[in-house]
């Protein structure tokens, strides 16, 4: 048996998590998901002005800070947080963790940005997988192209002795299952375990979204949610595994809150598709085997597809949001009048937006109108409009325009504490497909 | 046959991919499973998100976990960084459907319900 942790479910989670998956208890591995889809063209962005930059700086920090208890437990991290530069990213780390000997392992080759204009040349088309529509129509304006590459690099770094294993753009579950493909010398068609390695992976990669963070079932009786438990994978070769946290944390982990994680952000539940194989989560059985611990078994996998899934970002115009707070008496009647007034202000000025959205925190920002009318005597209301623009001077306007409606609006009105709001570039995302013969991971392992 | 809200016999977590909601739906015990097979159909689903959802609504089984998926496309203003809604990513239309009104058979309403 193995025991795989995860410390980080997404660049933003805690920081401590991680070190407390370390010091808690004995683990063989550390997994730590850094990558959102947006988190590489903000990286990609970082590195353009600094050729230094454009890879997660907290895992860094995280190595430094945890540097001798890694070094002397012998544990095996592995991580995404190399981004768009992971060469330097495993320097930093290799400077982090201040030991000598120690392997450090990157897997890249997933950055295909400078390979756009020849992979198009030759046919592929990187066809959005949400509108058919070729990548030439965005070409000028995409920011970063990467390839999401599975465990099985990541098994190979890890046999090549890497402790430390630095990714550029992986997928999420390839993080865990690539461990277990090397520990366990899974073959890269057993596909039943590739799938159990796959859904471990899906199961801890949102961290303690799976371990009583989020989780709606008896959400009031969840203990010591300020302590939180990150997840546990205790893994057998044959497939099975069991989730669990340390003893003495906080958060709780059921079967109900394990089916919770099971299905967020799922699609086809039969067809979970990896660049390791095709996971059926209808096959999965899930059984309480003790106290915050959950077994699966039963988990059945198909053969992989002949693609890559390809995270493209591109410039897609720019957006601002600005808010402010009425108070009783008549709070939503004055948001209201507060968003008639703006819009007319806006018309009148000739501004053209794509979109122009109005919410009203307290009534129906979440839900819409399937949360009916507020109550009448309702003690406040955050009037919440967003524009969206492809013409950056319309949106600055009308982030001027906003203000001044606390003092010439609907009264009772405060909330602009911090100014005017800010104007986003926005950066889409399109996802594609490119033949798994078009892009390969490059695995490297150094000593330090 | 008695009426009651779909947070009484389930629970439920949704999330995106693009401008897609997905929202899983799960039985809290196993006895409400074929209870929500047969009265949370993909149509209830589209009406019942009519103002969000302006695509279609898929629904995928899992007898295994008692539980149903759904896919609500075109529900969030264009989906992640595009999306000028405060819930760009859809984190809340699980309890947005736990709102649903059905009905089902007396024994099966939870003793502790707010209406049984």
């Amino acid at each position: 048996m193995i025991r795989i942790a995860n410390g980080q479910g997404f660049w933003g989670d805690s920081l401590e998590a991680p070190l407390e998956q370390i010091r808690r208890g004995p683990l063989d591995y550390l997994t730590l998901d850094y990558l959102a889809e947006v988190t590489m063209s903000i990286l990609q962005k970082q590195r353009s002005r600094d050729p230094r930059a454009g890879y997660a700086r907290d895992f860094v920090e995280m190595i430094g800070r945890g540097a001798l208890d890694i070094a002397s437990s012998g544990l095996k991290i592995v991580a995404n947080a190399g981004g768009v530069n992971p060469d330097t990213c495993r320097e930093a780390v290799a400077k982090a963790i201040n030991h000598r000997g120690t392997r450090i392992g990157v897997v890249s080759g997933d950055n295909i940005l400078d390979r756009l204009d020849d992979l198009i040349g030759r046919g592929v088309a990187l066809k959005s997988m949400d509108t058919g529509e070729p990548l030439e129509s965005i070409r000028s304006r995409v920011q970063s192209a990467n390839v999401y590459f599975g465990g099985e690099a990541i098994a190979y770094a890890l046999a090549q002795g890497a402790q430390i294993v630095i990714t550029g753009r992986t997928t999420d579950t390839g993080l865990v299952l690539g461990p277990m493909m090397y520990e366990f010398g899974w073959k890269a068609d057993e596909w039943d375990k590739l799938a159990a390695g796959t859904i471990a992976g899906h199961t801890v990669e949102c961290g303690a979204q799976c371990t009583g963070g989020n989780c709606q079932v008896d959400w009031q009786t969840i203990p010591d949610m300020a302590s939180i438990g990150y997840p546990i994978v205790e893994a057998e070769p044959d497939g099975t595994f069991v989730i669990t946290k340390h003893p003495g944390t906080g958060g709780r982990i059921t079967v109900a809150s394990i089916k919770e994680q099971l299905l967020y952000e799922m699609g086809d539940p039969r067809e979970y598709i990896t660049p390791d194989c095709i996971a059926d989560f209808t096959s999965i059985q899930l059984e309480q085997v003790g106290p915050d611990r959950v077994r699966f078994s039963g988990i059945r996998g198909k053969p992989s597809t002949d693609f890559y899934k390809v995270s493209i970002s591109y410039s897609a115009g720019f957006k601002a949001i600005g808010a402010l707070m009425y108070s009783w008496p008549d709070a939503y009647a004055k948001a209201k009048a507060a968003d008639a007034i703006l819009r007319q202000r806006l018309d009148r000025l000739g501004l053209r937006f794509d979109a122009v959205r109005t919410e009203f925190g307290g009534v129906n920002a979440c839900h819409g109108s399937l949360a009916g009318e507020p109550a009448p005597d309702i003690a406040e209301v955050m009037l919440r409009v967003g524009v969206r623009s492809n013409d950056r001077a319309a949106v600055e306007r009308f982030t001027k325009e906003i203000a001044p409606l606390a003092l010439n609006g609907p009264p009772t009105v405060t909330g602009l504490g911090s100014g005017r709001p800010k104007v986003e570039e926005i950066v889409a995302y399109w996802p594609a497909l490119i033949p798994k013969t078009e892009a390969s991971p490059e695995i490297s392992v150094e000593e330090t | 046959m008695a009426r009651v809200k779909l947070v009484e016999i389930a629970h439920a977590r949704s999330g995106d991919k693009g401008d897609t909601s997905n929202v899983g739906l799960i039985a809290r015990k196993p006895e409400y499973y074929p209870v929500l097979l047969e009265k949370v159909t993909p149509e209830r689903v589209k009406r019942h998100f009519a103002e969000i959802c302006l695509g279609g609504v898929q629904r995928y089984e899992l007898p295994n976990l008692g539980a149903l998926n759904f896919l609500l496309h075109e529900s969030l203003d264009g989906g992640g960084t595009l999306s000028l809604k405060a819930d760009a990513q859809g984190k809340t239309y699980s309890a947005a459907l736990l709102r649903m009104e059905i009905e089902i058979p007396d024994e099966l309403v939870p003793k502790d319900s707010i209406r049984g």
